[in-house]
């Protein structure tokens, strides 16, 4: 199999010009499916039987959670990529991901923590979900806190790379959480190998929701890449015709 | 669809307005901080072009 594909997509210039193709689809099609979810799950999805109208809060919570644990993934995939094959695109992607990553998570937390208060009749608690979430934020911080620390990238990159590998360890204690131990939070009602505990009707914006997020993502982390791989090809001839 | 019902959520107007207000300010602001980074070194990157052309004239 060749593999020339690959590093031609992986070379700065196919990617930049390929990011900066892809990103106005991403996000006119993110904008629409935010728009519609929003409006179906506010005004179309019927109330909850336990939790009235409150449950609303529904779709911006989960779809914030899941993507503050899909960018880690992809950013610790992209730093592994990096660290192992030496591509500082990848690097770049992993940096690209953080602050994106670390929004979705601080995000998860606040729509949490303002769904919980009427529903738990606490903003927060020390169980094992929330804490595990709280350290997925740290994470998040901590490692763009290393890039930061270091004035030559290719350090940042390596160092930063192994923080992001090691806390992946955190992503399935996250999930399991509410299974692994005895936790306020409840169960999952969606990702699970049966079929969901969800009515339908309240599971079609759900679904809308996190489509949409995923292509917020994918318009964040192209804007963002973009950017990385201008500062990374410092003296590369193809810049003058990029910028 | 009667507004006023729609605005009191069922009485969680004080908690579901909060969180999807917050959602779309937290969306915003990643709008506004990844577009800022990208032009940042697009900025650069012209400066950087820029004197380079200038030293090898």
């Amino acid at each position: 199999m060749s593999w020339t594909w690959f590093h031609k997509l992986a070379s700065p210039p196919h990617a930049y010009r390929i990011l900066g193709r892809m990103a106005p689809w991403f996000g006119w099609a993110a904008l629409a499916l935010i728009l519609l979810a929003t409006w179906w799950g506010l005004v179309k999805a019927p109330a909850d039987y336990q939790q009235g109208d409150g449950f609303r809060i529904l779709y911006v919570h989960a779809p914030s959670a899941w993507m503050s644990m899909f960018t880690y993934v992809v950013m610790a995939v992209a730093a592994g990529v990096g660290l192992i094959w030496r591509i500082k695109l990848a690097h770049g992607a992993a940096a690209a991901c953080a602050p994106i990553g670390a929004s979705f998570t601080f995000l998860a937390l606040a729509t949490g923590s303002i769904w919980g208060k009427p529903m738990w009749g606490t903003w927060w608690v020390w169980d094992a979900r929330l804490t595990s979430e709280l350290l997925l934020l740290f994470l998040y911080l901590g490692y763009m806190a290393l890039r930061a620390s270091f004035d030559d990238p290719q350090r940042a990159d390596r160092a930063s790379a192994v923080l992001a590998l090691v806390g992946v360890i955190n992503v399935p204690i996250i999930h399991y959480s509410v299974e692994w131990w005895s936790t306020l939070h409840q169960p999952a009602s969606v990702t699970k190998f049966d079929k969901p505990s969800i009515e339908i009707a309240m599971l079609i914006p759900l679904f809308i929701m996190i489509a949409g997020f995923q292509l917020y993502f994918g318009w964040a982390i192209s804007r963002r890449l973009r950017g990385e791989i201008l500062r990374r090809e410092r003296n590369a001839k193809w810049l003058e015709e990029a910028a | 669809m009667d507004l006023q019902k729609f605005l009191q959520m069922g009485g969680y107007a004080a908690f579901v307005w909060p969180a999807y207000g917050l959602t779309a300010l937290v969306l915003l602001w990643n709008w506004w901080a990844a577009r800022r980074s990208e032009v940042d070194a697009q900025t650069a990157a012209r400066r950087r072009n820029a004197i380079a052309q200038e030293n090898r004239s």
